[in-house]
């Protein structure tokens, strides 16, 4: 073959200007003899620095697909609960629990992000219709991961318990629980790949540069007024109107369709507190009384395992006055067993909470999730 | 309610012939004696009262009030007798008073306890924190008394970090303290405990009855060089502000020797970055 021919086909990784610096080419096999005879005609000097550069690729990807392959966890029992994971670690977690346990889980999906991500739910049951349910979620403001992380270890968790724990399998035998793990997708992806601090959904705001709703402040109980804010560029901003956000009208929906959910946790962190409605008003809710002594059980079970100490009260005496809050809404519902927890730690850490630290946050949470589940089951209305 | 219910029933059926509704009072019955029995094996006691912000005299020490005011003092103790090797955190609050001092503001009187989180001691202090209302916006005052707590004494580690620092050649610097997963390299804890003191000038200075501030983490840290006995760094520290939830990030020029220990020698509070971009974080 001609040379001018062979010179076409041979490509330059990193042209140089200059004579004296070494230029790198690469050749492919159809021209390779007569680039040899040309280069040795002219007495310029080569290396030969990559033999067979297919054969070099096929083994870098050989190696990654192997890596690959070790750090996905094949099972539920092989899956790291003491270590934060994407999205998509978590969405496989669901599937494979949902394979591994198929009479006692499934997976359903609500709706879906404004970036279009299933907003995937585990449904726990042993059987029955529209039983009366419990509902739990974590991860409804992005950057809260420890309560992704615990989310995931309690599907584990019941899982496990069932057929073992008298507790849980009495609760099971009578109820369903519902169990959202990852509330705000979009915005979990948001802080792993860009802003660690990300709180609020993903959802552009027209005529403003600011992106993103507060999707605890978007819930129509006192939605508009004092405890949130009308700026899009605000942490509180409640968004355009009440259920603006998919994120926050999948599960009213949901709820509301299912018409028999009577516990309501909806779980965030940080500053370790176990709180009932109201945030949005100083009005003391009906079941106050109730609603309190149960806190007091429930987070002195918590204490018991490691001396973890929490407070406890209604939203707006505790923390701060909010509107537009998650359980004011399903208290308003008829949801009596309505309560939010502020996981762990209380401002050392904060939202960055070390790793090592998931599985015990996760275990004293459990107890006081296990006195709320017991005594709902035990004081059916 | 139960007789009602079997009136209706009893309509019902009566309308459709159907015999296939079935009354069961005597389960019903012992449904509600379960119920009795449960609530009463609860303490019936409710501590939660109505709390008005604006209260005068005693506070509860578990609502919002007492604990932002608390929250002041640990920025205070942190300034006064914070090191790299000694940092101060908030614990618990046991009692709070509250109480308007004439048109110039508000005093609250605290029993709190306070840990150190190296050596992980704790102790009690007495507090006094008033903050000023109306035109002057003035930091908040702080006074307290604390048991042998602030006396720990860390003076060999922090002489041994000092020699270590002036002796390298070269200059320190980090980012991301602690990282996306709450992790810090042992090496670099006195400069994330050193922003912690540093932060809490900023944070008492820009506390008010409304705000509650932690830092959230160091967003990077440069040694500078200095012809001084000081260690001189620059920092970009993102502090978290609880009431409204925002990110503030502010810009430190610290300054810190053993025997005068840190001082805060410029700070620059930062635009709100709506879409901070942060390359993913390698782990």
């Amino acid at each position: 073959m001609s040379l001018i021919k062979a010179m076409e086909d041979m490509f330059l990784e990193n042209p140089q200007c200059d004579v004296s610096t070494p230029v790198d080419v690469r050749v492919p096999v159809h021209t390779l003899q007569p680039v040899k005879r040309y280069l040795d005609s002219r007495n310029l000097q080569y290396s030969i620095m990559i033999e067979d550069l297919q054969v070099m690729l096929d083994e870098e990807q050989e190696e990654m697909d192997s890596v690959a392959r070790d750090a996905e966890p094949r099972s539920t029992d092989a899956f790291d609960y003491g270590r934060y994971h994407t999205l998509n670690e978590i969405y496989s977690f669901q599937d494979m629990l949902v394979a591994e346990n198929p009479n006692l889980v499934s997976k359903m999906v609500i709706g879906q992000s404004y970036q279009g991500r299933p907003l995937n739910v585990l449904k726990f049951s042993t059987g029955g219709t529209k039983r009366p349910a419990i509902w739990i979620d974590t991860g409804i403001h992005s950057r809260e991961w420890v309560t992704q992380a615990s989310g995931t270890w309690f599907a584990k968790k019941i899982v496990s318990d069932y057929g073992r724990d008298p507790a849980l399998t009495a609760i099971l035998n009578r109820m369903d629980i519902f169990l959202e793990i990852v509330t705000n997708p979009d915005g979990y992806y948001y802080t792993h790949n860009s802003n660690r601090m990300w709180r609020k959904t993903r959802k552009p705001n027209p005529g403003s540069n600011c992106v993103g709703v507060d999707p605890n402040r978007n819930w129509d109980a006192g939605f508009g007024g004092a405890g949130a804010s009308g700026n899009p560029c605000s942490e509180t901003y409640r968004g355009p109107r009440a259920h603006s956000e998919s994120e926050v009208k999948s599960i009213v929906d949901f709820v509301k369709s299912h018409g028999n959910m009577k516990a309501f946790i909806s779980i965030h962190s940080y500053s370790q507190m176990l709180l009932y409605p109201y945030g949005y008003t100083r009005t003391p809710v009906k079941d106050q009384t109730e609603l309190h002594n149960l806190a007091k059980k429930a987070i002195t079970d918590l204490a018991s395992l490691y001396g973890t100490r929490y407070r406890y009260g209604s939203i707006i005496n505790t923390i701060y006055q909010a509107s537009g809050g998650t359980i004011d809404w399903t208290y308003n519902q008829g949801i009596k067993y309505s309560y939010t927890f502020e996981l762990r730690d209380t401002g050392r850490y904060g939202f960055i909470l070390p790793a090592n630290q998931i599985i015990p946050t996760a275990k004293e949470t459990w107890l006081a999730l296990m006195a709320l589940m017991t005594h709902t089951n035990n004081n059916p209305y | 309610m139960r007789l009602k219910i079997i009136i209706v029933l009893t309509i019902l059926t009566g309308i459709t012939g159907s015999p296939s509704i079935t009354i069961r009072p005597e389960v019903e019955l012992v449904d509600n004696k379960q119920r009795i029995s449960e609530q009463q094996n609860l303490v019936t006691e409710t501590d939660e009262v109505v709390e008005d912000v604006m209260a005068t005299g005693e506070l509860n020490p578990n609502h919002y009030p007492a604990q932002r005011a608390a929250k002041v003092v640990q920025h205070y103790i942190n300034t006064l007798y914070g090191s790299p090797f000694k940092v101060f955190h908030l614990h618990r609050v046991h009692s709070g008073n509250a109480e308007d001092v004439a048109d110039s503001g508000r005093k609250y009187q605290l029993e709190i306890s306070v840990q150190e989180m190296i050596s992980n001691t704790s102790g009690k202090c007495s507090a006094e924190v008033f903050f000023s209302r109306g035109d002057k916006q003035h930091s908040p005052q702080v006074q307290v008394m604390c048991e042998e707590l602030l006396k720990i004494n860390t003076t060999k580690e922090e002489d041994a970090f000092y020699q270590h620092l002036k002796k390298n050649t070269s200059l320190l610097s980090a980012e991301y303290l602690p990282d996306s997963h709450g992790h810090i390299e042992p090496d670099m804890k006195p400069l994330w405990h050193l922003a912690s003191v540093a932060s809490s000038f900023i944070m008492l200075n820009e506390s008010t009855q409304d705000t509650l501030f932690n830092m959230a983490q160091v967003a990077n840290v440069t040694q500078l060089a200095t012809e001084s006995d000081q260690l001189k760094f620059e920092y970009l520290i993102l502090l978290h502000e609880m009431v409204s939830q925002e990110i503030i990030r502010w810009k430190l020029l610290v300054s810190w020797c053993p025997p005068e220990g840190v001082k805060v020698l410029q700070m620059e509070k930062l635009p709100h970055c709506h879409e901070c971009e942060k390359p993913p974080n390698t782990n």
